[in-house]
């Protein structure tokens, strides 16, 4: 049985809708959560990495007033 | 403990050199915009010469605030962002060079052509063929600089904000070789591929997903990047960064059909578009909310940095923005708002208010970084040019909102025995008010791009670390 194009697009809008809830799942899971938490954090390495290394002079700065 | 963290030497050059010319071409693309909207006004001022009048100037003031501007700051935060959470530098030496020499070329071009009156005619890309080519070729090196530097770098996650830079650039280059598929006749003259309503169809798939890629997924990329870091916290939800990323690209490339309501576009197309536009709402929202929930518990922040009370407003617009947008999607809405001022007051309060707002607070925060400057020669002076800004950008929109809704009343408006009420003149001059005031807002808007210059020039200026950064308590 051939498929028609009308059907064919109902089904990948399903398939994309069902990737979309297991991308949710998968951000949301408690086992992703570390290692979000640490992404999320890793823009402020480098200043302490600054604080072993004070020659470098391309360091972060803080323009808060 | 190891101590010899060995830092990788990044490729600062090509940042500076995009930070600069961003705020150059600040100026120059708000001051063109002024000057046309003067025109709108006082007529007389294109001096009867034709390549100064408002049909050659309008294209030459989009394209510099969202090419040379807008997509210049994309660059150099996306450049600096990449290296920054890669821990390496920029991937391909040269090749990053000749992106930003390539797109000064392509800006320059533009500059030449369309006062000439060269043009494609398509909006925002009215560029001809060989400046195409050119766009083309600068943008897969774009694309082959920042994803090779993704490549090789040190880290084992890819930052948020790289998902959102890398997703602009892939786009925006299918986008613009799409779009720009023409037959040439001449050097300068060339004809779409595309007929008809498929032609307008293929514009608005560009022309929306500029919007949606370019001038949002790009500058959300900032966002992650610099609020976070002008706050000196975390973003407020990682895993929200996730969901919002993937909805937002799946999304967003259906919602041009909504330029093209009431038109030859087959209704079923219209209705797609619509649909999509109102659904966009929600990952939008998500990320303004992302992102300004960032300061919760820090909010007292804002009294004191105006370089985050640019970021932080430039959300509120976006928010503003992205809900008006799925709104004068509504076809019922659009029939009231399509060619009216009410769209040109939408389109400004997401240049002005998220584009423009969250570019200058990023820049901000990256020159005196840039220049070894603890901080910018003047607080103050940001300060003001928040001030200026915000106050420009209030006029603009709110005439703009005026004015348009008058002009949807006026021109719908039908007597008893069904012949228009009004004259389309008759609502040109009920707008003239409104015109003036949106000429005050966009000059308060270019006075703080010349403040934003003098104050950038004295940071470049000043000794080394001559700048320290002031402390608070």
């Amino acid at each position: 049985m051939m498929m028609d194009y009308g059907t064919l697009r109902g089904l990948i809008a399903l398939l994309i809708l069902a990737l979309f809830i297991v991308i949710v799942v998968w951000s949301y899971s408690k086992k992703r959560k570390g290692a979000f938490d640490e992404a999320a954090n890793s823009i402020f390495e480098e200043k302490t990495e600054i604080k072993h290394n004070d020659k470098n002079n391309k360091q972060e700065t803080n323009n808060n007033v | 403990m190891t101590t010899t963290l060995d830092h990788p030497s990044y490729n600062f050059n090509v940042v500076r050199q995009f930070t600069v010319m961003t705020v150059i071409w600040g100026i120059v693309g708000t001051l063109v915009g002024v000057l046309i909207a003067a025109q709108l006004i006082w007529p007389a001022l294109n001096f009867e010469t034709p390549w100064l009048t408002y049909s050659r100037l309008r294209p030459l003031h989009t394209n510099a605030v969202i090419f040379a501007f807008g997509t210049s700051a994309l660059f150099a935060t996306s450049y600096y962002v990449v290296q920054r959470t890669c821990k390496t530098a920029l991937f391909g030496g040269k090749l990053a060079s000749f992106t930003f020499w390539g797109w000064q070329a392509v800006i320059i071009l533009a500059v030449i052509t369309l006062p000439l009156g060269y043009t494609s005619s398509k909006e925002y890309a009215e560029l001809e063929w060989p400046i195409d080519i050119l766009i083309a070729v600068v943008w897969v090196s774009y694309a082959i600089v920042f994803f090779g530097t993704l490549v090789k770098r040190k880290t084992s996650h890819i930052y948020v904000a790289n998902w959102f830079f890398g997703g602009f650039i892939i786009t925006v280059a299918v986008l613009h070789i799409g779009n720009s598929m023409v037959i040439p006749v001449s050097m300068m003259k060339s004809y779409s591929i595309y007929s008809g309503a498929i032609d307008a169809m293929m514009q608005w798939w560009y022309g929306h997903n500029a919007v949606g890629f370019l001038l949002t997924a790009g500058f959300l990329g900032m966002m992650y990047y610099f609020v976070p870091k002008q706050a000196e916290r975390p973003v407020y939800s990682y895993r929200l960064s996730i969901v919002h990323f993937w909805a937002l690209v799946s999304l967003y490339i259906w919602a041009g059909p909504h330029h093209l309501h009431y038109t030859a576009l087959p209704d079923w197309a219209q209705s797609v578009g619509m649909v999509m536009s109102i659904v966009l709402f929600l990952p939008s929202w998500g990320g303004m909310i992302n992102g300004i929930m960032t300061l919760s518990g820090a909010w007292h922040k804002l009294r004191h940095d105006p370089i985050l009370r640019f970021l932080i407003v430039s959300l509120s617009f976006y928010g503003m923005s992205t809900f008006e947008g799925p709104m004068m999607a509504i076809k019922s809405v659009n029939a009231l708002s399509h060619y009216t001022d009410w769209t040109v007051g939408h389109v400004h309060s997401g240049a002005l208010g998220w584009v423009a707002m969250v570019s200058i607070g990023a820049m901000y925060h990256l020159i005196p970084v840039l220049f070894n400057q603890g901080r910018m020669y003047s607080i103050r002076l940001i300060n003001i040019h928040f001030w200026m800004h915000t106050a420009g950008i209030v006029l603009y929109i709110v005439a703009m909102w005026i004015s348009g809704v008058m002009q949807g009343l006026m021109w719908r408006a039908v007597n008893t025995d069904g012949t228009l009420t009004y004259s389309f003149v008759e609502s040109l001059t009920a707008s003239y008010p409104f015109y003036f005031i949106r000429f005050v807002g966009g000059v308060l808007v270019v006075l703080g791009f010349l403040l934003m210059a003098y104050n950038m020039f004295k940071t470049i200026g000043a000794k080394d670390g001559s700048l320290k950064p002031v402390e608070i308590a």
